[in-house]
């Protein structure tokens, strides 16, 4: 039969009601699901912004952002500096940084430029499956390894450092600076590539002089995230660099940062209602603040540092 | 024939085999490139014209499974063997891509660019340099006013002939082009071929076209490549009246291809 295809393409066409309910129901549904993770994120933000605002009811504004003591528990006269918790998590995204920028650029330098494909296809997962590695499993490695290997080299360093987990937190941001950092060189054209060889260039100069400017803006944005993970990093500090809120650069020091203190509240040292439980709140909203202001410096650089092939 | 043999050979290529993993893209080819003349290399799609000019600067090691069997010499000296350089080979030998590739940079940096990885610093030199380079290839008197401009504002045809810029830049003498017009309108490359014309007077061209007609105009020398092989090789009058080659023939005049 010649026309068969034809007359069932016909048929199923005339049942086209069923068809369009769905074509209709189907986008609906679409935008109620995109809608929700938009309704929670209002959510949170809304829960965020109303209990720090309850909270700058009982402690000055001003006091907040400018103390440089924060001792919530003190009895009496508590003090709720932010800035020994700024300080503490900057520390650690400093330490951070210094790890993961060498090696994270390096390690995407090296699989971009250099491996094979077929190293390229071993390396790549491996190096995804370091970044799928629970945070408490690297806090515990921060702990029970990276510590006492660093206290062989310095004998004073005590238990709870900021060293330590810094440099776990740089290593679990690793993969992520790499891997995104790596595609934004393999999408540098390798007709620049061909270009820059083909003038007599090396293989370093055409990684260091064509591709790393042509893929600027993903690596930076890359590295920008790297820190907004540093940033939020939690279980890493929670478990490793102490609770002791700290002013200052102190990285052979027990510090504080502003997620560790979420936690340790969190965890039932506080009563419900009292100012150290709304503290948490406006430690949570300054934590919120910088990790947006981050993302948006990234997408900032990223536009600005665009090349366009 | 006696006048053929005193022109001094820039390329001499004897028995040279290549391979793509288990394929063969190059059998036994044997040329001898002559100096300062414009060699066009024509033939189907698929022929090996692009593999053996990208063989000639060494950028087909660029694919990982490429083998070579065979000896191609640059001036006498063997490019592959073990203590040859490689830069030093594409400083000397300049190449012309099938699409215009300008770096994303102005069109002053474009030029320089060459000049500056190895180890030329200094402003003036590089003045000079950029101004000669864009003179070199007609395209000076057009961009001169903007040359802090970004090299991607320009046309097409612009865009090649600062490839050209380029190349010309780090004072090569050989210029390999593979199929340099295939991406122009008409206009951009009558200008190209114009300059091909004038850059024979210092440099020994070899010009990979798809466009027999262009081999015609501007080649001295043509060779025609099949399968991978070299058919005829030849003075360009010769290979387009008279062939020796039946194949030959059939594809100039159009029989296949």
């Amino acid at each position: 039969m010649k026309s068969t295809i034809r007359d069932r393409i016909q048929q199923n066409q005339s049942k086209q009601s069923y068809q369009n309910k769905i074509e209709t129901i189907m986008p609906m549904l679409f935008l109620l699901m995109a809608s929700l993770s938009i309704l929670v994120t209002a959510g949170i933000i809304f829960t965020l912004f109303r209990e720090t605002i309850y909270f700058f009811s009982q402690v000055p504004f001003i006091d907040f952002i400018t103390g440089t003591e924060w001792y919530p528990f003190f009895a009496n006269n508590p003090s709720y500096g932010i800035l020994p918790l700024l300080s503490g998590t900057f520390t650690i995204a400093a330490i951070a940084m210094a790890v993961a920028v060498p090696f994270g650029l390096a390690a995407a330098i090296y699989l971009s430029e250099y491996a094979s494909d077929r190293r390229r296809k071993v390396l790549k997962p491996i190096l995804e499956v370091l970044a799928g590695v629970p945070t408490v499993v690297y806090g515990l490695f921060a702990l029970t390894f990276v510590t006492p290997l660093l206290q062989t080299f310095m004998p004073s360093l005590p238990i709870f450092n900021a060293l330590s987990p810094g440099i776990v937190v740089g290593i679990m941001i690793i993969p992520q600076v790499a891997s995104l950092s790596q595609e934004a060189m393999n999408a540098v054209p390798q007709s620049m590539r061909d270009g820059a060889l083909a003038l007599g260039a090396t293989r370093l100069e055409v990684a260091l002089k064509i591709v790393i400017p042509g893929s600027l803006s993903g690596i930076i944005s890359s590295l920008v995230l790297g820190l907004s993970r540093a940033i939020g990093e939690t279980m890493i500090v929670a478990t490793a660099a102490g609770s002791t809120p700290n002013l200052g650069f102190t990285p052979t020091e027990s510090i504080q940062t502003m997620t560790a203190y979420i936690v340790q509240v969190s965890l039932g040292d506080a009563t419900f209602g009292s100012t150290i439980y709304y503290s948490i709140y406006a430690v949570g909203m300054t934590l919120f603040l910088f990790t947006l202001i981050m993302n948006l410096f990234a997408n900032h650089i990223s536009r600005k540092y665009r090349e366009v092939y | 024939m006696n006048k053929e043999e005193t022109v001094q050979s820039v390329y001499s290529v004897k028995n040279f085999n290549l391979w793509y993993g288990n394929t063969q893209a190059l059998k036994d080819i044997s040329i001898e490139i002559p100096e300062k003349q414009v060699v066009a290399i024509i033939g189907p799609s698929g022929c090996g014209k692009s593999t053996f000019i990208k063989t000639l600067n060494r950028m087909v090691e660029l694919v990982p499974t490429v083998k070579m069997k065979g000896s191609i010499h640059y001036n006498n000296e063997d490019i592959f063997k073990s203590n040859a350089k490689v830069e030093a080979l594409r400083t000397e030998v300049g190449m012309v891509f099938q699409k215009p590739n300008p770096f994303p940079k102005s069109i002053y940096d474009n030029v320089a660019y060459g000049p500056r990885i190895h180890g030329i610093k200094d402003k003036k030199t590089l003045d000079e340099v950029v101004e000669r380079g864009l003179k070199g290839a007609a395209l000076w008197e057009e961009v001169k006013d903007r040359l802090s401009e970004n090299a991607f504002g320009l046309s097409g045809g612009q865009q090649q002939r600062l490839c050209i810029a380029r190349a010309l830049a780090v004072e090569p003498e050989v210029i390999l082009m593979d199929e340099p017009t295939s991406a122009l309108d008409p206009l951009s490359t009558a200008k190209i071929e114009d300059l091909i014309h004038e850059l024979k007077k210092d440099y020994s061209i070899i010009i990979v076209t798809h466009n027999m007609q262009q081999a015609a105009r501007i080649s001295d020398k043509t060779a025609f490549f099949l399968n991978g092989e070299i058919i005829e090789f030849g003075p360009t009058e010769k290979m387009y009246s008279k062939p020796d080659d039946k194949r030959t023939d059939d594809y100039i005049s159009g029989k296949f291809g």
